[in-house]
Parts: C-alpha cells; sequence; structure tokens
C-alpha cells in the first residue's frame, strides 16, 4: 500500500461527505414535494466520482448520465448552483433549464450529464478524439451505469475508441440494478469488464465502494492514456442505498423499491465512507474530532447550498426562449 | 475552413473513398492527413455522438453521412443530445456542428437508399437544417454552417452533384436562414428546395412559353425558414405552388403551406397547391421511379391548378 499525503486522503474523504450529504439533504424536499424533477441519488457510490475525479486535472473531461450529482461536485462544480438547478432556479448550473438529470461545469471539465441511458458514452469518445487531434494530453472520462450495456452505442463507442486508441476511460457503475431490473435479468454475460477485453480494451473490475482503490485504478488507466495507449475500461462494482429515483422508489414520491431487504443491509455493511473512516482511523492518518470537523464543514456547505437557493428567484417566463440557439 | 481554421475536421463514413461521397471530399486527405480526414466503420450512433462530443469541447466537426437513411441510427446524438445541449443547460456549451447527409435518390436504388428526411430534422428545435440548390450556395452554406455555433443539419442531394455552376475560390458565406429569387414573376410565387429549384426552373420555362410568369423562390434553408421573403413574394403573386423532395404529409410542403397562410393570408387568391414524392416508400423499378418523382410537368400542372381557382380573387 503506497504512502499518501495525509492532505490528500482528507479529500477524498470530505469529498464523499461533501455528496452525501449533499444527497441526503434532498431526501426530505422529494419527500414533501418541494422538489419536482426527477432525482437520483448516488448514495452509496460515492467513492467511484471520488476516486476516479482525484485522477484527473482540471482540464480533463467528464461526461455524466441522470445520477451525476457526485460526479459533478468531484470535479469540482458549485454545491449550491446544483442544489439551486435541482429547484429549478435561474442560479443553477443549467440556469433552472435542466434539473437534477442535467448538470454541467465545463470550467471544471464537466461536460455535462444528461439521462438518455448511455447516451453521453458516445460524446466523451468525442472529447477524446478533440484531445487526440490537438494533441493536448487531456483525457475523458464517460460515467455509465450497467443498464446502459443494454444499449449498442456503447459496443460502437468502444470499438472506435479502441480502433483510435483514443485518451478515454469507459466508467461503469455497476449498481447491479438496471431501475428495477436486476441484471442478472439483463445480461447473458455477468462481468461487464468483459465487454471491454473483446474490444482489445484494458478492463478491470474493482471494488467500487473502495475510494483509494478507485483513485490508484484510475490514476494508472490515466496515465496509460495519456501516453497514448488508451482507451481503458474499469467496472465499478457497487450498490445505491437509495432507490432508482427520488427516496426509496422506483417511482418518485411512491415507497416501491423491490431489492431484497437483507440485500439492503449488507451493501450498508460496505458503505464506502464509514469504511473509509475506519481505514483513516486504523492507519492513524486522522482522529475521529479532525473528521468529525470535516463532516460539520460539509453540513455548512449543505446548510449554505440550500439558503442560496432560496434566495435565488426562478427563471422568468419571458426568458423561455432563450438558449435555444447560440446567437 | 479546414486550412484556415485548425478546430475544423471531417469524419463519417468513406471520406477517404475516391467514389463515397460522390467525390465531394477528393484530395482532402493528402492535405490534412488522416487525424482530420477521419474514415470510420458503419457506427453512425457512435460517430455522430463522437462529433457532437468534440464539438462539446470546443471543435467545429463535419460529420458526413453519404446516405442520409443510415442517419437514423444517429437520431440519440442529433436530436437529443446536439440539438438540445445549449438550451437545457442554460446556454452554458453550444454545439457548433454540421451534420452533412446525402439524400440518394434514384438509381432503383429503393426504399432504404433514396430517403428524403430533412422535415424530420426540421420538425426538432434547436437544429438548422439547409438544403442547397447551386454549387455556389453548396460552398456558402456549408462555411455558413461551419462557422455557425449550433448544430446544423446541411442536406446534399445526389441529383445536384450533375449541375455545374460557378464557385468562387476563398471564403464566402451564404447566409442561414435566407431565401433567394431565382426567378422573377407575377403572376404565381413557386417556393422549392434543393433538387426541385431545378424542376422549378424547368417548369417556369415551360409556364412563360404559355405567357405565365412564375417567380421561383430557392428557400435555400428550410429552419430557419425565410418567412419574409415567402410572405413577400406570395403577397405579390397571390398563389403559391410548394415543390419539395420530401414527403407530402407533415412534411415542409406543409410548414411552408401554413406560413403562406399564417404570413399572406389577405393576398392569396387561391389554395396552396403541393408537389411532393407521393406518401409511400421509394420504388426500386425505374418504371415505377419515374411516377414516383415528381418532374416539371407535375409543377406546370400545379401552377395551372392554381391558377384556375378563384381567378379574380
Amino acid at each position: 500500500m503506497k504512502a499518501y499525503p495525509k492532505k490528500f486522503l482528507i479529500k477524498l474523504y470530505k469529498t464523499m461527505v461533501r455528496i452525501r450529504l449533499c444527497e441526503e439533504s434532498l431526501v426530505e424536499p422529494i419527500l414533501n414535494g418541494e422538489i419536482r424533477c426527477p432525482v437520483h441519488l448516488y448514495s452509496g457510490e460515492e467513492a467511484i466520482a471520488t476516486g476516479v475525479c482525484a485522477a484527473l486535472s482540471e482540464e480533463d473531461y467528464i461526461f455524466g448520465t441522470h445520477r451525476s450529482h457526485g460526479h459533478y461536485l468531484a470535479k469540482g462544480g458549485s454545491m449550491g448552483e446544483l442544489i439551486a438547478e435541482i429547484y429549478g432556479k435561474e442560479t443553477g448550473c443549467s440556469r433552472g433549464r435542466g434539473g437534477s438529470m442535467h448538470i454541467i461545469e465545463p470550467e471544471k471539465g464537466m461536460m455535462g450529464a444528461a439521462p438518455i441511458v448511455a447516451g453521453t458514452i458516445s460524446l466523451a469518445v468525442g472529447a477524446a478524439l478533440a484531445a487526440r487531434i490537438r494533441r493536448d494530453k487531456r483525457v475523458s472520462v464517460s460515467f455509465f451505469g450497467d443498464g446502459a450495456t443494454g444499449e449498442g452505442v456503447l459496443y460502437e463507442s468502444l470499438n472506435f475508441a479502441a480502433l483510435k486508441c483514443l485518451p478515454i476511460l469507459f466508467v461503469c457503475e455497476n449498481n447491479l440494478y438496471s431501475t428495477h431490473m436486476p441484471i442478472r435479468e439483463c445480461r447473458s454475460n455477468l462481468p461487464i469488464s468483459h465487454t471491454g477485453k473483446s474490444f482489445g480494451v484494458s478492463a478491470l473490475r474493482v471494488n467500487g465502494n473502495d475510494v483509494l482503490k478507485l483513485y490508484e485504478t484510475a490514476k494508472d488507466a490515466v496515465s496509460s492514456c495519456r501516453e497514448g495507449r488508451g482507451p481503458v475500461f474499469i467496472e465499478c462494482m457497487t450498490y445505491r442505498l437509495r432507490g432508482h429515483v427520488g427516496a426509496d422508489d422506483n417511482i418518485q414520491g411512491e415507497h416501491t423499491d423491490i431489492r431484497p431487504q437483507e440485500e439492503l443491509e449488507k451493501w450498508k455493511r460496505k458503505d464506502p465512507i464509514p469504511n473509509f473512516k475506519r481505514y483513516l482511523i486504523k492507519n492513524a492518518i486522522a482522529e475521529n474530532d479532525e473528521l468529525a470537523r470535516i463532516e460539520l464543514m460539509a453540513q455548512a456547505e449543505v446548510r449554505d447550498a440550500h439558503a442560496f437557493t432560496k434566495d435565488s428567484p426562478h427563471p422568468k417566463q419571458s426568458d423561455i426562449e432563450k438558449y435555444v440557439f447560440k446567437k | 475552413m479546414m486550412a484556415v481554421d485548425e478546430s475544423v475536421f471531417l469524419i463519417g463514413q468513406g471520406v477517404k473513398s475516391p467514389w463515397y461521397v460522390g467525390n465531394t471530399t477528393k484530395g482532402l486527405l493528402d492535405r490534412y492527413g488522416t487525424e482530420r480526414v477521419i474514415d470510420t466503420p458503419v457506427s453512425e450512433n457512435a460517430v455522430t455522438g463522437s462529433a457532437v462530443g468534440a464539438a462539446l469541447v470546443g471543435m467545429r466537426p463535419v460529420v458526413v453521412h453519404p446516405r442520409m437513411d443510415f442517419m437514423l441510427y444517429a437520431f440519440d446524438p442529433i436530436i437529443n443530445e446536439a440539438a438540445n445541449w445549449h438550451y437545457m443547460f442554460g446556454g452554458k456549451l453550444p454545439v457548433p456542428l454540421v451534420i452533412w447527409g446525402i439524400v440518394n435518390r434514384g438509381g432503383e436504388q429503393a426504399a432504404q437508399h433514396s430517403q428524403a428526411l430533412h422535415a424530420l430534422f426540421a420538425h426538432i428545435p434547436g437544429l438548422k437544417v439547409v438544403m442547397p440548390s447551386t454549387p455556389y450556395d453548396a460552398k456558402g452554406l456549408m462555411i455558413a454552417a461551419i462557422r455557425d455555433d449550433n448544430p446544423v443539419v446541411y442536406i446534399d442531394d445526389r441529383w445536384l452533384y450533375a449541375v455545374d455552376g460557378e464557385v468562387p475560390e476563398g471564403i464566402y458565406e451564404v447566409p442561414l436562414g435566407k431565401a433567394v429569387l431565382r426567378r422573377e414573376g407575377k403572376d404565381v410565387t413557386i417556393a422549392a428546395n434543393s433538387h426541385m429549384v431545378y424542376i422549378a426552373m424547368v417548369a417556369a420555362e415551360q409556364l412563360a412559353r404559355d405567357g405565365i410568369e412564375a417567380e421561383v423562390l430557392d428557400m435555400r434553408t428550410i429552419k430557419p425558414i425565410d418567412k419574409g421573403l415567402l410572405a413577400a413574394s406570395a403577397s405579390k403573386t397571390g398563389r403559391v405552388v410548394v415543390a419539395d423532395g420530401g414527403w407530402k404529409t407533415y412534411g415542409v410542403s406543409a410548414e411552408i403551406s401554413a406560413l403562406a397562410s399564417e404570413e399572406a393570408f389577405g393576398y392569396l387568391k387561391a389554395p396552396v397547391v403541393r408537389v411532393t414524392v407521393p406518401d409511400l416508400p421509394a420504388p426500386a423499378s425505374s418504371v415505377l421511379e419515374k411516377i414516383y418523382y415528381p418532374d416539371s410537368e407535375k409543377v406546370v400542372e400545379a401552377v395551372k391548378r392554381t391558377l384556375s381557382h378563384g381567378k379574380e380573387g
């Protein structure tokens, strides 16, 4: 196990805690109807966005999905603008035109998240292609779920990226469910990493709840890509602690999670955040108090983000036509 | 454009083939190499999506589909992603992209190699759709499309490749959204696009021999469409025939008819008459093709029909 600077490890912890507290702060407003747009919480999967984005520079690109609050925050997006977007406010990162499923921060390399399953994979390939043409050494990351492996464009994208040795990480967040469908009812061949291998792409399957493992895997993958040996395919085994959409639902506002309780309990024991906290304490990297302070700071950030949202105006109705085209 | 702007690149099937894209990309590979002239496997969805992604990070790609029918595989990146991106992210990122589709009508190629699908794209908010008819416009509209910061669907008709015309050296633009009068007349307006402009011009010659002066309007851009010139011409002549190479129902001809009524109703002396391909798939046999594709006779008939209606209205 490589020794990392304390500052770096603490930052990983802080990022995961920020994502978790941000996500959990949305549960109540979803249930009471204050938040209306569909919200897909990232709770339980924080290690992936955190570990992968820690291996990237600000100039590198990421593309996300319907479940991308974590990717956005880990890449440096503002929490206030995220929550304002979810509430449909003009100060949101997409000026209230996108909602939870359309979040973006181009200045931090978060080039957009969109909910057409697998729809952003080829866009990430295009960003990698641009990096190749401009020889600027940037790397592109496509985050997608296990459900996206049912879409043909993944396979076209893998082939094209492999053919051109593009600097792209295909990061599959395998949370074992495609909305309500268990993966064994969706795939004939369960390990998704095999998909990468069949295109001659370097492919790994890793514990998606181990932030350090994710960071190390992504770091190696990013180096390979920068040296012209991309792409790399990483399957991250994880689990969402919340429902497909909303708090614990398949339909937002209904309690319709059909996953077995014992399975959920098993994965709660694998929660990436308490596990990493235990690691930090056990290895004498940080003490409980210090980590508690980080949690308090994250809570304050969440409070501020909600306050910022409450104080923010909605878009003007007279601006409804704005932004169809860039003038 | 590739010489003056390094962010421009060409990607798609057959771009290095000497024959695939009607010879229109000849010589580009030698000048710009395989990094900027990218021939691809048959993967329209991923390749078009890659062009969208490259545009999002500041390139100005031109993605070509030598047969438009195959572009249907790329509906997701074109419609869900490119067309919506600027709006749904509140104007944060533009998509400066050209999607170039070629209509391959005729030649007994049948239903899946001949479709003119421009109306499908023109229906979508966030897309611009251009259809040049002359070599001069083909270049000028392509340059304007590349320079535009939005996704532009640029649609060529294979039959136009037989047309000769003056094309200046150097960079010039034909503005998007501007129609042009190809022939002036006082009796009837024929609003046409792409190859139908030639059919309309031939029809206008025939009509002139009968003493009928037809005005031929080349729409050039079907979205955003030039309402102003259409309304001005329709108001002047009072009669409108629309000639479009797509299907009739819910098509471009339907939109132009509706616009004529919205913008020039008080001036119209007769209902708008439409000349289009019939609402059925393209047949293979040349005997059937002959009656499937509208010719100048059909346009002449349409003009006579509108002239016979409410003469002194």
